[in-house]
């Protein structure tokens, strides 16, 4: 159990959800796939605190932030799937494209 | 040992039901697969010796899990499952992408040529935690708090149906509000 194998379980992670956030064409899916990247994230963040620099809670507070940023991230998503949805009735990533060149 | 069956345990359920959650046809069942991914990476951050974070991960999650579970019965058309369907595009090059993109993590982390451990943990890491957001880190933490306050205004501004604006106007000076049924005192 060494910082090799912790950070090896966060980057299967990172991959699985970026594989969600690629694919699913629902965008509460799509932001499934966000969380498990952050997921990853978390863990790797943990791990190198523990493994690498445990003497400063700086790794911790990286936690922390990662910890925010999914909550912020899940908060917007589903105001904005409201605000699509209220808008014209859509869920899906395919049918809300307007920015895409 | 006992650390390293629970290591191991916790990350393969970690990795095999984030997998899950792809896979299933069910929404219902997605986000429970989700939920238990998140707690092995809670049980993981206390394996670490973070017990203060991986229980907050626990509870934050839990809880927004069962919120998300609210949404996708909203929202979904397909939540129960009960029409199998791929709900999936460009499902090859995106795996094709992800594969690459583990490997090339997986890649850096086996040849990174990692520091030695310095220093040792606190006694207790959470008291370190908290000095260090309230000290050092200050900045981090009003930052967040800031975010996390403009997350509530952007919230509510975007699920808002009919604003104040809507009703009286843009300058707030409309005689009667501009209601699509009329009602309430004085309308």
């Amino acid at each position: 159990m060494n910082l090799e194998l912790f950070l090896l379980v966060a980057a299967a992670l990172f991959g699985v959800g970026l594989f969600g956030a690629l694919t699913q064409q629902s965008v509460v899916m799509l932001m499934m796939g966000l969380e498990l990247m952050l997921g990853g994230v978390i863990l790797a963040a943990a791990a190198v605190w523990h493994h690498l620099a445990p003497a400063s809670a700086d790794g911790q507070v990286l936690v922390v932030v990662a910890i925010t940023v999914m909550a912020v991230e899940m908060a917007i998503g589903f105001a904005v799937v409201t605000a699509l949805f209220r808008a014209r009735e859509v869920d899906m990533t395919d049918q809300a494209g307007d920015l895409s060149a | 040992m006992l650390d390293d069956t629970v290591f191991w345990v916790l990350s393969a359920l970690a990795v095999g039901s984030g997998i899950m959650v792809f896979r299933f046809d069910s929404m219902a069942r997605a986000t429970y697969a989700l939920l238990l991914s998140l707690l092995c990476v809670g049980g993981l951050l206390i394996l670490l010796g973070l017990d203060y974070l991986g229980v907050v991960i626990v509870l934050m999650m839990t809880i927004e899990m069962a919120i998300m579970g609210v949404f996708m019965v909203m929202y979904m058309m397909n939540p129960a499952g009960l029409v199998p369907m791929s709900m999936l595009h460009n499902k090859k090059g995106a795996a094709a992408l992800c594969t690459g993109v583990f490997l090339l993590m997986a890649l850096g982390i086996v040849l990174a040529p990692w520091p030695p451990r310095a220093g040792t943990a606190e006694e207790d890491p959470t008291r370190a935690l908290g000095e260090s957001l309230m000290g050092p880190q200050m900045l981090t933490m009003m930052t967040l708090g800031f975010a996390l306050f403009s997350t509530i205004v952007a919230t509510v501004l975007l699920a808002t149906h009919r604003g104040r604006y809507d009703r009286l106007g843009d300058d707030l000076r409309a005689r009667r509000a501009d209601d699509p049924v009329p009602g309430g005192v004085g309308r």
